[in-house]
């Protein structure tokens, strides 16, 4: 078998500000966007990577989610116990200094880890907990 | 006048407003734990009480600020405890308890055990892995979390609550 990871998903709450963090802030490219207003579905992925991709979307829109389990889940957005991705970098000072100068909400300051890694936290702007991990 | 559709929404948004702000506030305990940090300062940045802060964010994450501030403290302490360089005391103001009795009275409650006798128990568990490993060999990271990813394993490791947020007391709340 020959299987890669493709893509996975982020939800968003604002796809704008959700656009903004990920294009400008880590310096993702945009590789497509589609729909309008809050449904838009915007895949974006670092440079140089084309075959993984994350894909912001408006969360809870499959017709078989229950009004109740919607507002479930856009209040664990809120209060940021929903969505999660694990990035990876070389340079973990010089990326944490970029996405922190984007007046990005810090969550965690790079800290050796006692299980053997080094690491920082950030909320992106739907509440999701972006975790950058250094690559030694 | 105003459609209850149009004030059911209004009610939504400020409440979600209202848990994006104590998702603030976590992530500042998680990120300034080690600060001399008091309830009543956290309240202040968010212009809340104190008592209407340790309300809400109890009803949203099942323990008080307080409690969730001495965990991620006591979870640092564990760490450190186990490097084995640092004194018990030393480990006690690195991660911004100011009182010692405090410290290792929470400490107990989480771990089952003081913070001296874990510094104890840590030494001997690497010294143990480093003569399995021979005399060159390396004792490898605290915690064995092989084949999860880091940030799981320091979830895994987490002190446990003494309190688990209670099941379906509110929707989510």
């Amino acid at each position: 078998m020959d299987i890669t990871i493709h893509t996975t998903f982020l939800p968003h709450d604002d796809p704008d500000a959700s656009l903004a963090f990920y294009r400008d802030v880590l310096g993702f490219e945009v590789r497509s966007d589609v729909g309008q207003g809050r449904m838009r579905w915007i895949t974006v992925g670092p440079a140089g990577q084309p075959g993984t991709s994350i894909l912001l979307a408006p969360p809870a829109t499959d017709p078989g989610v229950t009004e109740d389990e919607r507002r479930t889940i856009t209040e664990m957005m809120a209060k940021g116990t929903y969505g999660w991705i694990l990035l990876a970098t070389p340079d973990l000072d010089a990326t944490f200094e970029k996405v922190q100068a984007g007046d990005t909400e810090v969550v965690q300051e790079p800290t050796e880890q006692p299980y053997g890694v080094r690491d920082c936290a950030f909320r992106d702007p739907a509440g999701n907990l972006v975790r950058i991990q250094e690559v030694r | 006048m105003c459609k209850p559709e149009w004030r059911r929404a209004r009610v939504q948004a400020q409440r979600l407003a209202d848990l994006a702000r104590l998702r603030r506030v976590r992530d500042r305990i998680d990120r300034e734990y080690a600060q001399p940090l008091n309830v009543e300062a956290l309240a202040r940045d968010v212009n809340m009480s104190a008592g209407h802060l340790s309300r809400q964010f109890r009803a949203a994450y099942g323990e008080s600020p307080y409690a969730y501030l001495m965990t991620r403290r006591i979870e640092r302490a564990t760490a450190l405890l186990r490097r084995g360089d640092l004194s018990v005391t030393e480990v006690c103001f690195a991660v911004g308890c100011a009182s010692l009795g405090t410290f290792t009275t929470r400490f107990t409650e989480l771990v089952g055990m003081p913070p001296g006798a874990f510094r104890r128990q840590a030494a001997q568990a690497t010294a143990d892995r480093a003569d399995a490993a021979g005399p060159d060999g390396d004792a490898g990271p605290a915690i064995h979390g092989e084949g999860m990813p880091a940030c799981v394993a320091k979830q895994v490791s987490r002190p446990v609550r003494n309190r688990e947020a209670p099941a379906g007391a509110r929707p989510l709340a």
